[in-house]
């Protein structure tokens, strides 16, 4: 199969998919039960999720993995199986997108913190080395770390993927408005620190997911271009911040809202488009007419 | 003598733990919180101006952070500093020479495992002169009511970082709400706002750690 950035380099926009974790709990996922556990006891159920991604025109799905780390894991008394449970999560996915789609084998954070002494930088990498060769023996084309607010969590995972595997790396981070009106991750991270540890680390597609809708997602795409005119950008937009209507969340951004910001996104420079919380195939079916008809243009 | 209550106060501030700590820089070699609360206590000096001492230092990383001048490492960097403090005056509170301000029961909500935010507050909400229960992650609704039988006067706050669990949230104010409708409960998180909290009939919003302490201050003023 071709790589992802060979296809970014003739120029062609791609359509990623959207959320997983909000689609698992509408599938029956109990709150306080784990999400990548199904992987094993629900496969069918898990494998629906890209399937309806694909349907809805997504180039590239990714997999049931993101807490899939031993810190995680641990939690649910399932560290012992964190390759078994990655090696799942690729395969589902796989059989979903077949030979014709790209999979993207999810790593989030581990939610332990290097600079508290929590955890060491080798105990880190080890936990994302079993995680990369499950994804790796499951068959996916690419990893996505995603979703990272440290600098240094972010450098071992990407550091593991890339000692281990011959994998293209995608590395997402999460960036939030200032009251300054700049971006920067939790832990302070601009996103200019980000492209310039992910250069340094050789990281093959940089991109921002979760935390916003899509207007501000346009802003950091901005900023990250202006910073750097050839890396490839991933945006996993969410659909606007969560609101509580009748006892449940509700995402505000409709499929068509999402939709009318791609121009923008494109114009911003990026390169591949897809969604985080609160968005499922109707908004990707949306953002990929819109990929289609800026094309057209 | 009021030396060394400057110099602890700063240590806060900065997230200097102790003498070997490389963190800050620009501290390097000098002593931390841990040496100066010692000293402090050797030199006589009322633990209740120790304890001061963390509250401003705490205070202002506090400010900084809701001013977003300071992110998460800086904070953890003070709170750990504090905690070095905090074990020096450990005697003090047993016997009852420092009184706290009060007890507050934290924890992040059923069914979310996200500790950091929960952990930012409850550090922030110690280093204020508070008694802080930590009950954990994922902290179901009879956990949280235990713990209220336990320490009746505390007042209760909730964290939650995901959008699939912050609906949580209403269940457990709920369920206090019925057995203890006296006890206070605050909420706060990322995908949080005021708004949200006022329709799961929480008692208060805190966007950020100062946020809550000025809350808890304001119950008890």
């Amino acid at each position: 199969m071709k790589k992802i950035t060979d296809i970014l380099k003739t120029g062609r926009i791609l359509v990623s998919d959207g959320a997983w974790g909000t689609f698992l709990h509408k599938k029956g996922l109990q709150s306080g039960e784990c999400p990548e556990s199904w992987n094993l006891t629900h496969p069918e159920l898990v494998e629906d999720i890209p399937h309806q991604y694909i349907q809805a025109g997504a180039d590239m799905v990714l997999t049931n993995s993101f807490g899939a780390n031993p810190f995680k894991l641990q939690h649910y008394n399932l560290s012992d199986k964190v390759y078994e449970i990655n090696k799942a999560a690729a395969a589902i996915s796989r059989r979903a997108a077949g030979k014709d789609y790209f999979v993207l084998g999810s790593i989030g954070p581990t939610g332990v913190i290097l600079m508290m002494g929590d955890v060491t930088e080798q105990e880190l990498y080890e936990g994302f080395k079993i995680q990369a060769q499950g994804l790796y023996d499951g068959g996916v084309d690419a990893v996505c770390i995603e979703t990272m607010s440290a600098l240094d969590e972010a450098e071992q995972a990407i550091r593991a993927v890339k000692e281990n595997t011959d994998l293209e790396i995608v590395c997402t981070f999460t960036f939030e408005r200032t009251i300054n009106g700049d971006y920067r991750t939790m832990m302070g991270v601009s996103p200019r620190q980000m492209l310039e540890m992910t250069q340094k680390l050789g990281v093959d597609i940089i991109g921002t997911n979760c935390g916003n809708g899509m207007s501000r997602m346009v802003e950091i795409v901005r900023e990250l271009r202006t910073a750097n005119r050839d890396i490839p950008i991933l945006v996993h937009a969410n659909a606007g911040k969560p609101l509580l209507q009748d006892g449940k969340t509700v995402f505000p951004e409709t499929p068509q809202e999402m939709a009318a910001l791609v121009p923008q996104l494109i114009q911003a420079g990026a390169n591949i488009i897809g969604g985080c919380c609160g968005t499922g195939p109707e908004h990707i079916q949306q953002l990929k007419l819109a990929v289609k008809q800026y094309k057209k243009v | 003598m009021d030396e060394i209550i400057v110099k602890l106060a700063i240590c806060i501030e900065r997230g200097k733990t102790n003498k070997t700590s490389p963190y800050p820089p620009d501290l390097r070699e000098q002593d931390g919180a841990d040496e100066l609360a010692k000293q402090a206590i050797e030199a006589g000096i009322d633990a209740n101006r120790i304890l001061g001492a963390c509250m401003q230092g705490m205070q202002s990383i506090g400010e900084k952070f809701a001013k977003n001048e300071a992110f998460v490492p800086e904070l953890l960097m003070s709170a750990k500093a504090m905690n070095a403090v905090m074990v020096h005056l450990k005697p003090f509170f047993q016997s009852g020479s420092v009184q706290r301000k009060g007890k507050f029961i934290i924890g992040t909500v059923a069914g979310d495992l996200h500790d950091i935010g929960k952990k930012l507050v409850s550090m922030v909400v110690e280093g204020n002169g508070w008694e802080v229960i930590d009950l954990g992650v994922d902290v179901s609704t009879d956990k949280y009511l235990a713990a209220i039988a336990q320490h009746p006067n505390a007042i209760v706050g909730m964290s939650a970082l995901l959008t699939t669990t912050m609906v949580n949230m209403e269940k457990s104010i709920q369920a206090i709400k019925a057995k203890y409708p006296a006890t206070k409960v605050l909420v706060g998180g990322a995908p949080l706002t005021q708004d949200f909290a006022n329709k799961i009939h929480a008692d208060g919003y805190a966007p950020d750690p100062q946020a809550a302490v000025k809350l808890l201050n304001s119950y008890v003023a």
